[in-house]
């Protein structure tokens, strides 16, 4: 696609934007009742499977029924925008009422930066090596943990405003949490920068074409998983919705689609961590044909978010939540400096390379 | 820690393929047990005559005051139970009801039994009355409907000779 004045480049931006947006937000709705039904199974159970079927006669006269429940995601919706959206008394207005969006919102600028596939023909711009909403920016990694730091204000300030003391704590721990774990994952997410001596996330793709640096730095990709999940707020690290301690963390009194907005963030959130890691130790876009086909690189980003998914669902139905101690003092004392010794070992191992003391 | 947190991982995978052991209640149903106690059913001879002849001693037992019956005389002409009488009226109170199983164990002719039927629900406090008709059970195969007209003689007994009249 021939796009050559910078107005042609917003526009196209602007449009590719709004459809990954869309496709993700609908992506969140299935990965509900993705978790939904994979806990189920975890747990020997069935999980929701009434809202919509798909009827299939067969020959004895009953009739078979599958994909049940694929119409749940949009009963729930229909359920939060229909709920009384209630504002406590006492509440500080303004900041209650953005808190949400404030959250929300980071979720969705990382989406900028995700290389989606490779140079696609007709689509992808012809100055352009990726297909994202913002190609080609160089300091993609440095624009992620940007936005990442900002959503920790969604949960201050939800858990402030709220004037409820299980909101506070929530967002207390909250805060804590993600503060301490984003240090362990800024210094894990160094690794591949020098790997693949760029910023560029479509570039550290692009060097991700002989091995994937999952097998090149296991410890580097399992800090990184352990450190998203903590930011994620996900099981094993959920503690800031502890339901026995806090009944709902920071989210406690926010009700309907106010609600909908903190849980649309949380599972938004999940599928760019996992397109994240795809990029950085997965190899991104890149897998069988890709080169020969460049279209496939879509099905192969959403292959492997959808197996990240699937991993971060397993690890909830499998793992117990962590004490606040314990995971302060497992962020501090064992996935900092893990984090920092590898860093420090990769970075002494590339120079050596270069200075050619090993062949590699 | 790692070995242990892989083992548990192991473990929920392990669970992932085997089957659900969920019953889709509406239309699977879970067989109750054998000394399940679910709603009274008043029961029938072989030949189709109540056995329940309104003796009240149900409502008698009754602790939670639930059971009503109000007798009517039996003739050999209009015939609905072996003896002098028979329940005309027999009504349970479902809210009030508890369940314990006295009125079978009071029973002289063991003519109400709480069966299986758990799915006791109504929209308002008059539903909760189980009329007689709602509590008795079908006509047996070759039995008669009650009323039925019987020679004279033949059913004099409340509590009949042999275990089923014909």
């Amino acid at each position: 696609m021939q796009l050559n004045t910078l107005s042609q480049l917003a526009i196209y931006s602007l449009i590719v934007g709004f459809i990954i947006t869309f496709v993700v937000i609908t992506g969140f709705a299935y990965t509900t009742l993705l978790e939904r039904k994979l806990l189920a199974r975890l747990q020997h159970r069935v999980g929701p499977n009434r809202a919509g079927y798909i009827p299939i006669p067969s020959r004895n006269g009953k009739e078979r029924r599958i994909l049940g429940g694929f119409m749940q995601p949009a009963a729930d919706a229909v359920k939060l925008f229909f709920k009384e959206d209630m504002t406590p008394m006492m509440v500080d207005k303004w900041v209650y009422f953005l808190a949400p969006i404030i959250t929300v919102m980071p979720a969705i600028f990382i989406l900028a930066v995700i290389p989606w596939a490779g140079n696609v023909p007709y689509i992808t711009p012809e100055n352009r090596d990726y297909f994202a909403i913002a190609p080609g920016i160089n300091v993609g990694v440095l624009f992620i943990l940007a936005i990442t730091s900002i959503s920790v204000y969604g949960v201050v300030l939800a858990g402030w405003s709220s004037n409820s003391k299980y909101a506070v704590l929530g967002g207390i721990r909250a805060s804590a949490q993600m503060i301490s774990y984003e240090l362990a994952m800024g210094l894990t997410v160094l690794v591949p920068i020098m790997l693949a001596n760029s910023m560029d996330l479509g570039e550290i793709v692009a060097a991700q074409k002989g091995m994937w640096y999952l097998f090149l730095q296991p410890i580097a990709a399992l800090v990184f998983w352990i450190a998203a999940l903590a930011e994620l707020q996900r099981a094993p690290f959920d503690l800031l919705e502890a339901e026995q301690e806090l009944s709902a963390g920071f989210t406690v009194e926010y009700s309907s689609m106010r609600f909908g907005m903190f849980f649309l963030a949380e599972y938004m959130k999940m599928i760019v961590f996992c397109a994240l890691f795809a990029v950085f130790f997965l190899g991104g876009y890149r897998g069988p044909f890709v080169d020969q086909v460049p279209a496939l690189g879509f099905l192969y980003t959403g292959l492997k978010i959808f197996l990240g998914l699937c991993v971060m669902i397993w690890i909830r139905a499998s793992l117990p939540r962590f004490r606040y101690d314990q995971l302060m003092s497992f962020g501090w004392k064992v996935l900092l400096p893990l984090s920092v010794l590898n860093f420090m070992i990769v970075a002494v191992m590339i120079v050596l390379v270069e200075e050619g003391v090993f062949a590699f | 820690m790692i070995g242990e947190i892989i083992k548990g991982l192991g473990t929920t995978l392990k669970h992932l393929f085997q089957p659900p052991v969920t019953i889709q209640y509406p239309e699977v149903k879970r067989p109750v047990r054998y000394r399940f106690k679910g709603r009274h059913e008043l029961k029938r001879y072989d030949n189709g005559l109540e056995k329940c002849i309104g003796c009240a001693l149900c409502a008698a037992a009754c602790p939670a005051d639930a059971i009503f019956v109000e007798a009517s005389e039996n003739t050999d002409e209009e015939r609905y139970s072996p003896g002098e009488r028979y329940a005309s009226t027999y009504e349970i109170n479902m809210l009030r009801c508890i369940f314990c199983g006295y009125c079978e164990d009071a029973c002289p002719t063991e003519a109400i039994v709480l069966e299986s039927n758990y799915e006791l629900s109504f929209y308002d406090r008059a539903s909760s009355i189980y009329t007689k008709e709602m509590l008795i059970v079908d006509v047996p195969v070759n039995g008669k409907p009650t009323p039925q007209q019987v020679e004279p003689g033949q059913f004099n007994r409340s509590i009949p000779d042999m275990a089923d009249p014909k």
